[in-house]
């Protein structure tokens, strides 16, 4: 094999936003899963990129127009599914569809060719400036840090937040810390993956990491291990065979996912593993 | 401890509560005045807002009228997380998804990270108050368990130690037996009135286990449709007629269901 590939700046910056993508993302996606709202992820992926379309359209920097909106998304989406007066899955449902339609509207109301606009789609990893790395290894130092930091708070805020909260820990704030740290990686990472297929590099890896772990922290770990994985595996197939890195980066992550599904220990748990009376006191 | 003693004696005051949600109202001006190291039950039919009763007292629920006095404190929306630190809350069950990654004694851990505070992690003295809290709920043998893997009384009895673990002076347990077998509400119930005694707590339980009640309890309270509809000692007051009226039910159906009950 002709390693002089990895000689090349470009390549060399691809490799760097594949590592520190892929970690911010895989990350976040623990949250994705063990909180079960994979909609929100895909509702605040949206904003981004009708945000960025918007950049486009009024011709100002795309990236910042996404974390305008993805960011936003985080603001109404948590609180208004909090309070309870709509399913959160409906109003969730109301700002994807919101946000679609922004996005094609935008679009539409762009003259002239619309490349870079599919691109925002696409995503394109092999034309990572450093500006865009500078930005993914912010939100990673960002996203990791947070975590590191408020380990404690956010494990009990995810396994069950009225209890969290019945301890006094602030779990409210943690949550919506939590949607803000999901604006800001998937804004981070869309010009490397593109606004449609950043959702599957956030949930595959994470929900991989799911099928083979009891530790949540191992699960943090084991996620950041696929998310970077894939990044690596299908920046190389997308240069080595020609196509779009976005699509090679989400497949391979989606084999990594059937791959743990396979072989997930998860998988043999059975409800009567408990004894039958429920109650054994030594 | 000596924080403990309020100023006029009393754990929890509730003066006069309402709360609403929405149209609902679940609290319709109650008043109670808990003693410390008293031992109340509760009792009442679904929807009384017995739960909400609870919710009040760790500040959890919102107040639209009336005041709570919590171990001296005035609660407000500003000071609950301080004082929810001092007051354990087992909630009504929740299923937990078998394949969450945690372990049971991590469950049980955070029941001290409010008292930790941010920034801190917990330590060795951390993890000996919870192995001593899983021994005394006896469930030792299982703190390795991923806590999804658990049944609902064993989770019932982590869900205790998580609050022993938290070192409160409140322990509120919203119907901690429901769905348990006979011998194990009757474990849960003794172990519940032992760590009341052992810890010098005080307690508000909420239950419908009108048979092991008595042994525990220095008090009862009734409610009905967002009231204290009535309260005294269980002797006297766990009486097939005020049962009857309690849950709108004709007294020889009370009777015939209590004495099957007592069969289980
Ligand atoms: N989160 C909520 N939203 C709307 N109504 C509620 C909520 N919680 C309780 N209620 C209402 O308040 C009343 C009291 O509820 P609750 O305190 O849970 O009763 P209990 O615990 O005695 O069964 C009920 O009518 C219930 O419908
Ligand atoms: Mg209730």
């Amino acid at each position: 094999m002709d390693l002089s590939i990895f000689t090349y700046p470009f390549m060399q910056n691809a490799i760097l936003s594949a590592f520190l993508g892929g970690i911010a993302c895989s990350v976040i996606g623990v949250f994705v899963v063990l909180l079960h709202m994979p909609f929100i992820g895909v509702c605040m992926s949206h904003a981004a990129f009708a945000g960025a379309l918007l950049g486009l359209w009024l011709g100002f920097n795309p990236l910042i127009g996404a974390f305008i909106f993805s960011l936003g998304a985080a603001a109404v989406v948590g609180p208004l599914a909090d309070r309870g007066d709509l399913n959160p899955e409906t109003s969730v449902g109301v700002i994807f569809s919101l946000m679609l339609g922004l996005a094609f509207l935008f679009m539409g109301l762009m003259s002239g060719p619309k490349s870079a606009a599919l691109e925002l789609l696409w995503g394109s990893i092999l034309t990572n400036t450093r500006g865009d790395i500078v930005v993914l290894a912010v939100v990673a130092v960002l996203v990791v840090g947070i975590i590191f930091v408020f380990y404690k708070e956010i494990q009990a805020t995810v396994f069950q937040r009225d209890m969290a909260r019945a301890v006094g820990i602030p779990a409210t704030i943690m949550l919506y810390s939590i949607l803000f740290l999901m604006g800001a990686t998937i804004t981070a990472s869309f010009s490397s993956i593109g606004g449609l297929l950043i959702f599957s590099l956030i949930l595959n890896p994470a929900a991989a990491a799911y099928q083979l772990t009891y530790s949540m922290k191992k699960m943090f770990i084991l996620a950041a291990v696929f998310g970077v994985l894939s990044g690596w595996i299908g920046l190389l197939i997308s240069y080595f065979f020609n196509i779009p890195s976005g699509a090679t980066i989400v497949v391979t992550s989606s084999v990594i996912f059937l791959l743990a599904v396979v072989f997930s220990p998860k998988r043999k748990v059975k409800r009567w593993e408990k004894k039958p009376l429920g109650e054994n006191t030594p | 401890m000596s924080e403990v003693i309020n100023k006029n004696g009393y754990s929890i005051d509730i003066d006069n509560a309402v709360v609403s949600f929405r149209e609902d109202i679940a609290l319709r001006g109650v008043s109670l005045k808990v003693k410390h190291g008293e031992f109340i039950g509760v009792v009442g039919p679904n929807g009384a807002g017995k739960t909400t009763l609870l919710t009040i007292v760790n500040g959890m629920g919102k107040l639209l009228h009336g005041r709570v006095v919590v171990l001296g404190q005035n609660l407000t929306s500003g000071n609950g997380h301080s004082l929810r630190k001092k007051v354990g809350y087992v909630a009504q069950v929740e299923t937990i998804d078998p394949r969450m990654p945690m372990i049971v004694r991590e469950v049980a851990m955070i029941g001290r990270y409010g008292r930790l505070g941010l920034f801190r992690r917990p330590g060795k003295t951390d993890w000996e108050i919870v192995d001593k809290a899983l021994e005394l709920v006896g469930m030792t043998h299982l703190a390795k368990r991923p806590i999804g893997h658990l049944s609902g009384g064993e989770q019932q009895r982590v869900a205790i130690a998580r609050c022993l673990a938290q070192e409160p002076e409140i322990f509120l347990l919203d119907e901690p037996t429901a769905s348990l077998d006979w011998k194990a509400k009757t474990d849960i119930m003794e172990l519940v009135k032992r760590i009341h005694d052992l810890r010098n707590l005080t307690t508000l339980f909420v239950t419908h286990d009108l048979s092991a009640l008595p042994i525990a309890c220095d008090r009862v309270v009734l409610m009905k449709d967002g009231l204290i509809w009535n309260e005294g000692p269980p002797r006297g007051l766990l009486t097939d007629e005020i049962l009857s009226q309690l849950y709108d039910l004709p007294v020889s159906v009370v009777e015939k269901r209590r004495s099957e009950a007592a069969l289980v």
